[in-house]
């Protein structure tokens, strides 16, 4: 299983990239980190989730 | 009559003591966007001693920014960064304040923060945050940044939280509240969530890096 935002997934070979085309977030508006590593937006495609893997998808709303 | 450097120095250290006090005057910490979020951290920051500050917007102080931003309505019209820079010497005259009254891009961060050991993510545009944290945490792993996401409306303060997401990256703020989504920005709850950053930069600097 993998942890997304604290929820367990069952997401373990998919790529960042394929993983979040199955979400409602929008590429301009996040920030992944994979086992507290930020993933680079050029690295979404080759980036491939393991089974243990630990993600936060830190999606940015407006206001400041 | 404005006090001394030594006497504004001894009644901080009476506070907070000799060593965190010394940590906080060495401190040099960059604020990125001066509207709701940066003009409250940046204030807060000054008066807890922080000893230099890189102060950056592009903006101008406009009517609609005095219901939460620290300006006062004769400011209106001056840059951001000159306003801030007024108010800020008013509290702490011996603070140290670079400005820039530019965009921040992904060309001029690096030049821009290069002397801050912590970097205050304060914008208001989402693009424009995602950028920010995309590009730190990519390219500047020495520094610590402190960011903030969702603080519009009237919904409890208490719902705005610091979170630790890895060893150098705080995000601060409820995470939902947009401020698109109807109920703007309400003075009370922007100043809340710039406390959170305010709060956990001091709490770096001292060298407490927990949420």
């Amino acid at each position: 299983m993998v942890k997304v935002n604290g929820k367990e997934l069952d997401i373990a070979g998919m790529t960042i990239s394929g993983y979040l085309k199955t979400t409602a977030y929008d590429l301009k508006y996040i920030a992944v980190e994979k086992n507290t590593m930020i993933v680079p937006k050029a690295k979404y495609d080759e980036t491939v989730i393991e089974d243990g893997d630990v993600l936060e998808i830190v999606s940015f709303v407006g206001g400041g | 009559m404005i006090p001394t450097e030594k006497e504004m120095n001894d009644a901080l250290e009476e506070r907070v003591g000799k060593d965190n006090l010394q940590k906080l005057k060495s401190a040099t910490v960059a604020v990125l966007g001066l509207g709701g979020l940066g003009s409250n951290v940046s204030i807060a920051l000054a008066r807890a001693g922080v000893g230099k500050l890189i102060l950056a917007d592009f903006d101008k102080v406009d009517i609609t920014n005095l219901n939460r931003q620290q300006y006062k309505a004769a400011q209106i019209g001056m840059t951001k960064t000159a306003a801030i820079f007024e108010n800020l010497k008013e509290i702490a005259p011996y603070l140290e304040i670079t400005t820039y009254a530019e965009r921040i891009t992904e060309e001029n961060i690096e030049r821009i923060c290069k002397d801050a050991d912590i970097i205050c993510e304060a914008f208001d545009d989402p693009e424009a945050k995602a950028m920010l944290v995309n590009h730190v945490l990519e390219n500047m792993p020495d520094k610590y940044l402190v960011a903030a996401s969702g603080m519009a409306g009237f919904k409890s303060a208490n719902l705005i939280k610091t979170r630790k997401l890895s060893p150098k990256f705080f995000i601060c703020g409820d995470g939902i509240s947009d401020v698109n989504d109807g109920i703007g920005l309400v003075s009370s709850r922007v100043m809340a969530c710039a406390a959170h950053e305010a709060h956990m930069i001091v709490r770096i600097i001292i060298g407490e890096d927990n949420e």
